[in-house]
């Protein structure tokens, strides 16, 4: 499975391997990055404020704002109808700043499971769930996700119903999807910032399945 | 790498549908720098220096040799560059200048940035 790493003895306590530390020697280009940047300070196109400024504000996108669109709309049949409808309203409406995003709910149900890819490039729905992860920008998953769906996901750990059909949607730059997950079994009476806790990153992609609560 | 030939009309970057291996479970957290590269897109495309399609034009020129030995925000520093001097921006001599400028701060990232 993606997530799961073999060597447990080397792990942070995030469960995570600890990161190598990021000074090797600079590398042409990360030459060329700081050198365009300068330039462009330089000549007044634009600050290192506003560099700092446009980081940050991709740094505070997170699959938590994803995973509260996903709970508001279980649990506010409205909304839901609206975020259907149009996602990037329905996400900017709850205060999420998603730019010039023109963002596609997908819903799964009891008859469908719902996928998204980039064939083309590494298109996703970044101004709401921040930058993807390196696996979504591979060469394996943009090839194989439109032929074999199935296939990849039982990488991913997950086994759909036979008769469940799987719609796999390709992404482009001007129209981004995310997957509403359907709504885990035994859900009922939780509010939604307890829903919010089981809607991970991979169940908006659909690489994957809420969590059980 | 071997690949499967892609069907007549199909560039390289096309590859929906073409085999491949199983899906890489290597993660990285991204380094500040390209953070930067990142933000300096979004950037330039926000003040309507180029837009994303240029830069997925010169990605895709690039060929599927830089897709296969490149790191992501490499290829997009060379893509932004690319389409800034393009746009008139920069040129290609500013760039070239300023990188020797930088290369001699010294060997690491944090010593080169000022």
């Amino acid at each position: 499975m993606p997530h799961d790493h073999a060597d447990h003895d080397h792990l942070s306590p995030s469960g995570h391997p600890y990161r190598k530390d990021q000074d090797a020697p600079l590398t042409h280009w990360q030459q060329m990055e700081i050198a365009l940047r300068e330039l462009l300070i330089d000549k007044g196109v634009t600050t290192a404020g506003e560099i700092q400024n446009q980081i940050n504000a991709m740094d505070s996108r997170s699959p938590a704002n994803g995973a509260a669109v996903v709970a508001r709309a279980w649990t506010d049949p409205a909304f839901k109808a609206a975020l259907l409808a149009d996602a990037s309203a329905a996400t900017r409406e709850m205060g999420f700043d998603i730019g010039p995003m023109n963002l596609i709910a997908v819903e799964n149900t009891q008859a469908a499971h719902n996928m998204i890819v980039c064939t083309l490039c590494s298109c996703y729905p970044r101004n709401l769930l921040g930058l993807p992860p390196d696996w979504y920008k591979s060469r394996a998953y943009r090839a194989r996700t439109v032929k074999e769906p199935r296939a990849v996901l039982a990488e991913f750990g997950v086994t759909l119903p036979d008769g469940m059909t799987v719609r796999v949607h390709d992404s482009t730059a001007d129209m981004r999807y995310i997957v509403l997950p359907a709504r885990p079994k035994g859900t009922e009476g939780m509010d939604a910032d307890g829903l919010a806790a089981l809607v991970t990153r991979d169940s908006m992609i659909g690489t994957g399945l809420p969590l059980a609560p | 790498m071997t690949q499967t030939p892609l069907p007549p009309g199909h560039r390289w970057h096309d590859m929906g549908g073409t085999a491949a291996g199983p899906v890489p479970d290597d993660q990285h957290d991204f380094a500040l720098w390209e953070k930067r590269v990142d933000a300096l897109m979004v950037l330039c495309a926000t003040k309507g220096h180029f837009t994303v399609d240029g830069l997925r034009r010169v990605l895709e020129d690039m060929g599927a040799e830089a897709f296969e030995t490149m790191t992501y925000y490499e290829r997009w520093i060379v893509s932004v560059s690319q389409n800034l001097i393009e746009a008139g921006v920069i040129t290609q001599s500013e760039l070239a200048d300023k990188m020797q400028q930088v290369a001699a701060r010294g060997p690491t990232y944090g010593e080169a940035t000022a």
